[in-house]
């Protein structure tokens, strides 16, 4: 169980994709307008429950439990050897080749 | 009885919500014809002097930031011009503001006249710098903040520069409102609004335009004390026209000498900014032609009815660079100068390496803007998630790149050159629009003595303009 006053994060459904805007183009009108929002839980609920949260600015939010303690997970990526590459280019271009060999 | 919140009643109910959260009457400013006044609503609106606004940025962690020379870039550029070319290239490096970007400049003052006007919080529309910007400046007010920013695609992948700007606001002390694709955010927000009754802190109103005035008037101040002169070209990343048009403004107010003010957008041409499955193929949220064109031939496209970015007043030049082209100058920036900044940014540093090269080598030529850069909003992450996605990367001639399906990285540094928007075209584009969104039954004086003053052109290209719309 996940305890009321738990930093979570919801998500909910805020257009259907019948309710969506007429100026949105084709792929977009096949899926639904959703929200995702963070807060403290106000009732203890287990993932995946409707439940209501108060955000930091104090909003009252509604909508299913996603995910407690939500953390961002964004980082650099992998390792791409073009972005070497261009460094050692616009070196040799503006010094001159490397003669240490 | 409640409020109806369907999309329908909301945004019906968009007008009166604008006016109770920006405190600005812009029907005060309207013609009765085509136009409005565009001077007086930033002067009666925004009623903040350049040495006013300077004062406040100052006093909350903005302004006066260094513009450095980059010397290394500019012997690159010259090993790669004809003889006696290559301008002498310079950076403002704005990503030194708090919060990491130019962005702060207009959060500043928005963030100013949101606490005295009295208002408790800000709110604002945004997937980009201007997020953390208001957010940062919302802390040091003790207003509340909540950002509402377009993140994550239908299968729930979030672009990664957009997810860094979402950590950062609530780093911040922000509230943020992630959504999917599309531009019912417009619905979201107004609900937001109407909820809260906070301020409209939007990119488009005179406080969000007059607080990047300063950023110019440094450019030239700075540069008449460290050069003795001021500078021949500056060169302006160019989406939603705010950054071009509070540049060119401020510089106009500290000297009345002929600087060229180049705008530089990414190229992105084929990709549909509202489209779900094409979201995650770009690699630039912001800083693209998907913005630049759209909101310079249609500037009251924005979330305020009439905007105070309206760059074709001020652009003499408008080019574009492609997305390869722009890592590779990140990459150079970082690799020659010792300066890692975010690759959005370097949009105008990727314009000026290709400009500098036409220019002859006693000239001076500005980039006007950096961004920081971090997890996510980093080059090395963009074409890494961009290989992910299955776009393909690799060496060659960048224009020979397909947005949404390639990114090509110049093979060589001399490979970056920038391709000419037709100026022109684009003028008469916005003219057209303004004439489909107002329908006039005829064309007064007053409403050519607008449209030139919009497009900056004479009273012969108007005529012959609205000739060609059969007006």
């Amino acid at each position: 169980m996940i305890k009321l006053g738990t930093w979570v994060q919801i998500h909910r459904i805020v257009l259907k994709p019948e309710e969506r805007a007429p100026q949105v183009p084709d792929d977009t009108k096949l899926v639904p307008l959703e929200l995702w929002v963070k807060g403290y839980l106000m009732n203890d609920a287990e993932l995946g429950d409707e439940v209501q949260i108060k955000t930091v600015t104090g909003r009252l939010e509604s909508g299913k439990l996603v995910q407690v303690n939500p953390t961002f997970k964004h980082n650099f990526g992998e390792f791409v050897p073009e972005i070497l590459k261009v460094a050692e280019i616009v070196k040799e271009y503006t010094f001159g080749a490397d003669n240490d060999e | 009885m409640s409020k109806d919140m369907s999309y329908q009643a909301v945004m019906s109910r968009r007008n009166d919500i604008m006016k109770q959260s920006v405190g600005v009457d812009y029907d005060s400013f309207e013609y009765s014809g085509l136009g409005f006044d565009y001077e007086l609503m930033m002067e009666k609106a925004s009623p903040y002097s350049i040495a006013e606004i300077q004062k406040i940025q100052l006093a909350h962690g903005v302004g006066n930031t260094p513009l450095k020379e980059l010397k290394n870039i500019t012997k690159l550029a010259r090993k790669l011009a004809p003889k006696g070319k290559g301008a002498r290239i310079f950076v403002k490096d704005e990503a030194l503001n708090d919060s990491g970007s130019f962005k702060a400049r207009r959060a500043a003052l928005s963030c100013y006249h949101a606490k005295k006007m009295g208002y408790v919080g800000v709110v604002t529309a945004t997937s980009g710098n201007y997020g953390a910007a208001v957010a940062s400046q919302a802390a040091k007010y003790g207003l509340k903040c909540i950002i509402v920013q377009e993140c994550f695609d239908s299968k729930g992948v979030g672009q990664p520069e957009i997810v860094e700007k979402a950590r950062k606001c609530e780093a911040f002390g922000a509230e943020v409102v992630q959504l999917s694709v599309g531009p019912e955010l417009f619905y979201t927000f107004l609900r937001i609004l109407e909820e809260t009754g906070y301020f409209n802190a939007s990119l488009y109103t005179p406080f969000g335009i007059s607080g990047i005035e300063t950023l110019g008037y440094e450019i030239i101040k700075q540069s008449e004390a460290q050069l003795g002169r001021v500078p021949d070209v500056v060169v302006c990343t160019n989406a939603g026209g705010g950054n071009l048009t509070g540049t060119a403004r401020g510089i106009k107010k500290a000297t009345s000498k002929k600087v060229q003010i180049i705008g530089a957008s990414v190229n992105l041409k084929g990709l549909h900014m509202a489209s779900d499955t094409q979201f995650n193929r770009k690699s630039f949220t912001t800083g693209h032609t998907g913005f630049g064109i759209p909101f310079a031939t249609y500037p009251d496209r924005s979330d305020v009815p009439r905007s105070a970015a309206r760059p074709l007043r001020y652009m003499d030049r408008y080019v574009t660079v492609n997305q390869g082209e722009v890592f590779f100058a990140t990459e150079m920036l970082s690799a020659l100068e010792g300066i890692e900044r975010g690759p959005a940014g370097n949009t105008s540093l990727a314009a000026a390496f290709s400009i500098a090269q036409e220019l002859a080598e006693d000239k001076i030529i500005v980039v006007q803007e950096t961004e920081y850069t971090g997890a996510g909003k980093h080059h090395a992450a963009q074409l890494s998630f961009a290989r992910n996605n299955g776009i393909e990367i690799k060496f060659g001639n960048p224009k020979t790149e397909v947005p949404g399906e390639s990114i090509i990285i110049p093979s060589n540094p001399s490979l970056i050159k920038v391709v000419d928007l037709d100026l022109h075209k684009t003028k008469k584009s916005c003219i057209r629009n303004h004439i489909e969104s107002e329908l006039p039954k005829q064309i007064t004086a007053e409403d050519i003595a607008f449209l030139m003053e919009e497009v900056n052109e004479d009273e012969d290209f108007i005529k012959k303009a609205l000739q060609e719309i059969k007006i």
